[in-house]
């Protein structure tokens, strides 16, 4: 994501997905070897002829190797239930990461589309057109009664989930995000947030997504999630704000060596990195920290993880190796240099 | 810590804020953190879909419904309503139909709804009710064949065109009033 599209300071990425399958076979437990490859081959076709597939790229996931796959899936283009699983498995990808099309996961289909910052209106417009395409050529498995029909029941109707990552690294430092989530409950929205070893926390990110896909339409499912979302960057504002008041020196310092760490260390884990970019992205935001970009530091996000660095290195890494290529590639990135942008 | 799924160490802890008794936390693996966290925050794990599945049938239903309802089996895949129950995944669109019964219970469970109000695709023809129908015109077609009664099978081969090619009205308004029927009834359904 390139840190950029309104609320970006908080909101990551907006995220659309529908679930859909092909009439003509039967859902992926029940499917034989000769229906996944039949399944992918009529999805390859149907691509071939659609204005989208011009410049997207039909990926075999089947013959990718160990480092690709969760290459992938470090960039959220995959899931990990299409990378591990076996049989004739494809993504069709989009050259910018707008979009990408899982074939045979848990559903036949798995359309997704990317937006950066919060904006769920034009993802669903995109994704509402990518689904007209293919259902131009595809004949989905649909029942006038229960709507788009999938392999688990949470997903039938419409197939949908909407979901917005946030960074909220105040209301985690104020101990009251548990508190904001409790509230959001009530209204059937879910939240996930993701923690490491030892309960500290990954980067503070947390996931807000619709709980329901079947009794209300598209729109208003997405409604439904983009209502909340000003609320939480609210909150998380002012919990900002507080802790700029209360303790700017304090707080200053915390994400001073945050970045000392990030810029020294000669060895550092993904999970560490997690935690002090997290820091570093918030000083960044309330201009604590000045000569590191946000659109960096949501690069060094992704580019830390461990097949990232073993791309960029071009060979796989022991566990040791990777945290010293981490730490390496942290300092060539943070310290001031501009040149050392990311691309 | 042991993982909650398997043996190996738990190196994840995650808050699951969903939980209608108020957030809990999950220790798992990092294999299995990443199955959970890769499905898009929401969509209920199998694990927990079917053993919320389990609590509400023996909550509304008597042991000896229990059975019968698991014994229940789609007649196009072939799964039954205990496989369901296990897997937590449906085995094709027909499921909704053949399990019907016990899965509306469930669905108003975890949707609140039972109609959908979004989108609709513009060929319909694939719905699994049509399906169904085909497969059993094939089966006819087929027996009436092996007792050469051509007449008939020349009946069901138009019948099956019409349903292949038409809309929703060249089967709804035939379809037989049990889906359950034995599919392979010698009864002419024409
Ligand atoms: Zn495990
Ligand atoms: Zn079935």
């Amino acid at each position: 994501m390139r840190g950029q599209g309104p609320e970006s300071d908080i909101v990551m990425s907006s995220r659309i997905r529908l679930a859909r399958n092909l009439s003509d076979f039967p859902f992926i437990r029940k499917c034989t070897p000769k229906d996944r490859i039949a399944i992918a081959t009529s999805v390859h076709h149907a691509l071939d002829s659609l204005p989208l597939s011009s410049d997207a790229e039909y990926v075999d996931v089947a013959k990718l190797g160990d480092l690709d796959r969760q290459f992938l899936m470090e960039r959220q283009l995959i899931s990990h239930e299409l990378s591990e699983s076996q049989g004739a498995r494809a993504v069709i990808l989009d050259p910018n990461e707008r979009f990408s099309i899982m074939v045979n996961e848990e559903d036949h289909l798995r359309l997704q589309v990317m937006q950066s910052g919060l904006d769920l209106e034009s993802a669903w417009q995109r994704m509402d057109q990518l689904d007209n395409q293919l259902e131009s050529k595809l004949i989905y498995s649909y029942n006038k009664r229960l709507g788009y029909l999938t392999a688990c029941p949470t997903n039938v109707g419409t197939g949908l989930r909407v979901s917005v990552m946030l960074h909220l690294p105040a209301l985690v430092a104020t101990k009251q995000i548990d508190k904001v989530f409790r509230a959001l409950n009530k209204i059937n929205v879910a939240v996930r947030g993701l923690f490491g070893e030892g309960s500290q926390f990954m980067g503070d990110f947390y996931q807000i997504s619709n709980q329901t896909t079947l009794g209300k339409n598209e729109l208003a499912l997405v409604a439904k999630v983009r209502e909340v979302v000003p609320r939480l960057i609210d909150y998380e504002r002012k919990a900002r704000e507080f802790l700029v008041n209360e303790s700017r020196q304090d707080l200053h310092d915390n994400v001073s060596r945050a970045l000392g760490i990030l810029c020294t260390a000669k060895k550092i884990s993904s999970e560490e990195t997690m935690h002090y970019l997290s820091k570093v992205r918030m000083g960044v935001n309330l201009g604590l920290i000045d000569d590191v970009k946000i659109p960096t530091v949501n690069k060094l996000f992704i580019h830390t993880q461990p097949a990232h660095l073993q791309k960029l290195c071009g060979h796989k890494l022991s566990v040791t190796d990777r945290n010293i290529e981490r730490a390496n590639y942290l300092q060539l990135h943070l310290t001031k240099r501009p040149e050392s942008e990311i691309n | 810590m042991k993982c909650q799924h398997c043996e190996k160490p738990a190196t994840f802890h995650i808050t699951e804020l969903t939980d209608p008794n108020g957030p809990s936390v999950l220790h798992l693996c990092e294999e299995h953190a990443r199955t959970f966290l890769s499905n898009e925050g929401t969509a209920t794990p199998a694990s927990a879909l079917s053993s919320m599945l389990a609590k509400q049938l023996k909550i509304e239903k008597a042991a000896e419904e229990l059975a019968t309802a698991d014994k229940k089996t789609c007649p196009i895949c072939g799964i039954t309503f205990a496989d369901f129950r296990k897997g937590g995944r449906l085995g094709c669109g027909y499921d909704y139909i053949a399990f019907e019964d016990d899965l509306e219970p469930l669905l108003v469970n975890i949707h609140g709804a039972l109609q959908h109000m979004g989108k609709e695709p513009t060929n319909r023809s694939g719905s699994p009710e049509r399906q169904h129908r085909l497969m059993q015109l094939k089966v006819e077609m087929k027996d009436a064949i092996g007792k050469e009664d051509y007449e008939t099978a020349s009946r069901l081969r138009d019948k099956i065109t019409e349903v292949e090619t038409g809309d929703e009205s060249s089967w709804i308004e035939h379809e037989p009033e049990e889906l359950d029927d034995d599919f392979q009834s010698e009864t002419p359904i024409v």
